[in-house]
């Protein structure tokens, strides 16, 4: 697009974030709620196949993850919150009962808002409410039959759906946003947040306004997108749909969109232009549920750090902002940091490095994350302790570590079996020194001529009389201090 | 055999080995052969001689069963495993309930044992059993009149003696009317006492599960299996630690409120002779009686036909020809599937109610129409609660007038509607109510209405228990 016609118009974007929360059973019922690889229809039960007669019962763990959300969230709860359930009355065969249970106008997250760092900025994206509700089942067409399949291993399963006010201006900001979300569903810990498996998904809301307008344009939502890629495609796919159409004089349809991964473009599904008829009303089966202050404080207890925790943290500690988006992205190593730095702040930087890079590469290989590996935190403040103090070199301390992560040992212990320690002891490499300028009077008038390489020559020597063990820069320094 | 004595005698008799649980069921089942022109019941439970000698079993194995040996009839929109569960309509004929809930778990491990289902209203959707799916039943006092409902079948099955007990439901009199109409105790227990898992949901904050039988002592001993929160259901409420019995109270300064507009235009004048010579009787026995008036039962008819309708509309969602019940053969996609399925199983009633409800929940209508109703239903709230500051009990008829011919009302909702006039409220509010059998007029019984503050069903009992004697005094007079 014209980047002229482009800057004459901004896009405004709101998010809507289903997260799936890693209860044990389903939102009203005790079927398994983990059915990813389960064959169809296998963890239903009367309740979730909407059978007659049957009632919801309110998983407590729901509950207590959806506020625990909501607090990574900076919801402010008062000493007592009502909450209610209701029904939302629509047909589709994916919804067995006719009507999902949801909560309408008092939702368990009463709002608060998300910030992140982006573009050296701390960009703050308002959260209007996020509420408890049932999701629907799973609907396939098999090609060329006159059928549809239906699945409802997946019906009922507790979804937390989280709100956004519309604060984005951009669909960097979106995707950053989003990926917020997603770092904040794991530091609290309330969902397994596999985007493959569709444990978040996202509504993305996407209107165009000229610049400087106060009144915001029709919008588009486009559902169901389930990573950040698309999320940020199909809103620059949007924005430009709908300068182009605002430009040819055509009005924007208020509409419901789908997004062809394929095609990159998103694609009409319904029109919205009727107000959704859903015919809400209270949920008679559920009794109100009063949110008070003793169980908020509870999932108060319950959370970990957080992703702002980490980045002052990481900030105070002198890294880089940038790259510790990378850690802060990676709950599992970060809280490792976290713990490293809480043992010996001086292996802050050495942690980081190590975390973000060879630790990667190691849990790859062996495809075991930080967490079920061996390694702890104070191995690698032992290691990172050997290399400062010239015990080890920086090659041998990623090998000491290698070898922690498969199977837990004292660390100098086990430097020493695996024979990586290094010399640093001068008494006795200045005898080892005194040796090779003994032995090699050509280098040594060499070097004095003013032939650097020379240098290198016994500094070779040198590492070599050691088998390789002593520390370079103390020979280098012994070098120097004899040849003058 | 008379199925019409008094349940704890029969079960005591079970459990001393004098009477098998085998010579009830088998003197129910005759029973119910020999009457079958009234259409009570629906489908009779071909496992009832087996599950009578399972429990002569029990019995002889020592277990103490309140129950023992009891056949009941349970309403056919209670699940259950060896008959189908139709709700009495055509959507759900095909219907095999695959769980069974609490309300009939804990008959059957009292000892109880089912003999049939019964005919109702479809999915309890009337005031007189005419409009179940499957054809009317017929009042057991003159086969002309209509049974009230829509625990029509219920009813009349206990009048006639087809089995000691029947389990229906009371959404908005269900229970109480038919009682009225028949001739027998009806009990409306306070809303949640006994859970509603496994019945097919109408109104689901005011559906009630309760029992239809010959004596106040029988529906306190029924209640008393019944009664009891289970996880099941959420809003289901703890029972009284004490068992739920019904002894003869003595009145004396018991406080009863008379409600005053159930006793204005529209009721039968010689009903309302017969409530006030039982005042005097009340009095005379030293209880206070009074007046009260309860504004808001005026416009209790209106909410109620504005919520239960409400909910109706979005209970009913599921009965869609995908997953279970009548789907139809002709439906060539989706939409089809949905609009033949519930036009072909669903009959005029459920379909008026769904779109009553449908279009009271609809955006631009739900402030004027559910929202308002609600406001009612919190009024009436309020007014029951003030009178239970002043009255133990109140009182009143528990309709309008007997039951009526057959066919006389089938075609003008509105007068099918007026006959919940007394008992709605009730249900509105969530206390419980009981219906016992006053007399009769032009030959055809009516029904006296008690009316007691939330869980106090003992209370209840009690008063009711009362009344029973003083009526069995005047009969015997």
């Amino acid at each position: 697009m014209n980047p002229e016609l482009r800057s004459k118009y901004e896009v405004v974007i709101g998010i809507e974030c289903h997260v799936q929360l890693a209860t044990k059973s389903k939102l009203f019922c005790a079927c398994d709620n983990d059915s990813r690889d389960a064959e169809p229809n296998t963890h239903v039960c009367p309740i979730c196949f909407g059978m007659p007669g049957t009632l919801p019962v309110l998983n407590k763990r729901a509950v207590e993850l959806a506020l625990r959300m909501g607090l990574a969230l900076n919801a402010e709860y008062p000493d007592n919150l009502h909450t209610k359930f209701d029904r939302k009355n629509y047909f589709y065969p994916d919804s067995p009962k006719g009507y999902q249970i949801t909560q309408f106008d008092e939702p368990i997250v009463p709002g608060g808002f998300v910030e992140f760092p982006l573009d050296g900025e701390l960009k703050r994206v308002g959260v209007t409410r996020a509420h408890l509700e049932g999701d629907a089942g799973k609907l396939t067409h098999p090609d060329n039959k006159d059928y549809s399949l239906v699945d409802l291993n997946r019906a009922e399963t507790p979804l937390l759906e989280i709100v956004s006010e519309p604060d984005m201006r951009s669909s960097a900001e979106a995707k950053a946003y989003a990926k917020e979300l997603f770092n904040l569903a794991r530091y609290a810990a309330v969902s397994d947040a596999n985007l493959y498996y569709g444990n978040m998904r996202f509504d993305v809301n996407v209107s165009v306004m000229e610049k400087g307008s106060k009144t915001f344009g029709t919008r588009s939502e486009t559902k169901n997108l389930n990573s950040f890629q698309s999320i940020e495609k199909s809103i620059e796919y949007e924005t430009r749909r709908q300068i182009v159409a605002i430009e040819n004089g055509e009005r924007i349809r208020q509409e419901t969109r789908g997004w062809n991964e394929a095609k990159g473009e998103t694609y009409s599904m319904r029109s919205k232009e009727d107000a959704d008829e859903y015919r809400y009303f209270p949920e008679p089966d559920l009794p109100p549920l009063v949110i008070t202050r003793a169980m908020v404080e509870v999932q108060r207890n319950e959370l970990g750090l957080l992703p702002a925790d980490l980045r002052a943290e990481l900030t105070a500690a002198g890294l880089p902002v940038a790259e510790a988006q990378v850690l802060v992205a990676d709950p599992d190593a970060a809280i490792f940091w976290h713990h490293v730095v809480s043992l010996d702040p001086e292996q802050a930087r050495f942690a980081f490095t190590w975390l973000i890079g060879d630790r990667v590469k190691l849990a790859d290989t062996t495809a075991t994350t930080i967490t079920a590996s061996a390694l702890d935190p104070a191995a690698l403040v032992g290691a990172g302790q050997m290399l400062a103090g010239g015990k080890l070199s920086s090659s041998n301390a990623k090998a000491l570590l290698a070898d922690l992560w498969l199977a837990s040992a004292d660390p100098l212990v086990r430097a020493t079996e695996l024979g990586l320690l290094q010399q640093s002891d001068t008494g006795e490499l200045g005898k080892i020194v005194d040796e090779v300028i003994a032995a090699n009077p050509q280098a040594v008038a060499d070097y004095k001529a003013g032939n650097a390489r020379a240098f290198g020559a016994l500094v070779g020597q040198s590492m070599k009389a050691t088998q390789g063990k002593g520390n370079p820069p103390v020979i280098n320094q012994l070098l120097k201090e004899r040849l003058g | 055999m008379d199925l019409k004595r008094p349940i704890a005698a029969l079960a005591a008799e079970v459990r001393a080995g004098k009477l098998t649980a085998s010579d009830l069921v088998a003197a129910s089942l005759a029973r119910i052969a020999a009457t079958d022109s009234f259409h009570t019941v629906l489908e009779l439970n071909p496992q009832a001689a087996h599950d009578a000698e399972i429990v002569d079993a029990r019995v002889a194995a020592g277990e103490d069963l309140p129950l023992a040996g009891i056949p009941f009839i349970a309403k056919d929109n209670f699940l259950t495993f060896d008959t189908h569960t139709t709700a009495a309509s055509n959507i759900l004929k095909p219907f095999r309930a695959p769980y069974e809930g609490p309300a009939i778990l804990r008959l059957k491990a009292a000892g109880a044992i089912l003999v049939a289902k019964a005919n109702l209203d479809a999915f309890a959707h009337g005031s007189s059993t005419e409009n179940s799916d499957f054809g009317p039943t017929k009042n057991p006092v003159d086969p002309t009149k209509v049974p009230g409902g829509s625990s029509g079948g219920s009813a009349a099955a206990v009048a006639l003696g087809q089995a000691c007990f029947a389990v229906g439901t009371d959404t908005g009199g269900s229970i109480r009317l038919p009682a009225s109409y028949c001739g027998v105790v009806g009990l409306k227990p306070t809303y949640g006492l006994i859970p509603r898992t496994g019945v097919v949901a109408m109104g689901s904050s005011t559906d009630v599960i309760g029992p239809l039988t010959n004596s106040v002592a029988d529906s306190a001993l029924v209640l008393d299996v019944l009664a009891g929160r289970d996880a099941s259901d959420a809003t289901s409420i703890e029972r009284d630690t004490e068992a739920y019995v019904a002894t003869s109270g003595d009145l004396t300064g018991t406080r009863i409120g008379l409600i005053k507009e159930y006793l204005g235009a529209g009721l039968d004048t010689k009903i309302k002779d017969q409530i006030e010579a039982m005042v005097s009787q009340l009095e005379a026995r030293g209880a206070k009686v009074e007046e009260v008036s309860l504004p808001a039962t005026e416009l209790a008819l209106a909410a109620y036909y504005i919520l239960v309708p409400a909910e109706v509309s979005s209970n009913l969602a599921r009965y869609d020809g995908v997953r279970f019940g009548h789907s139809s053969a002709g439906a060539t996609d989706l939409e089809e599937t949905y609009r033949l399925s519930r036009e072909e199983g669903f009959g005029a009633e459920a379909k008026r109610r769904i779109i009553i409800g449908t279009y009271v929940l609809s955006s631009g209508y739900y402030d004027a129409y559910y929202k308002r109703a609600q406001k009612v239903r919190t009024k009436l709230v309020g007014e029951f609660s003030a009178a239970f500051d002043k009255y133990d009990l109140l009182l009143g008829p528990t309709a309008p007038t007997v039951a009526f011919d057959l066919g006389s009302k089938s075609q003008d909702p509105l007068a099918m509607y007026l006959n919940d006039v007394m008992t709605v409220a009730v249900n509105l509010v969530g206390v419980p109510a009981i219906s016992i059998p006053l007399g009769t007029v032009d030959n055809l019984p009516v029904g006296l209405q008690l009316i007691a503050p939330q869980r106090a069903e003992r209370n209840l009992l009690a008063a009711a228990s009362a009344v029973e004697t003083i009526i069995g005094d005047w009969s015997a007079r």
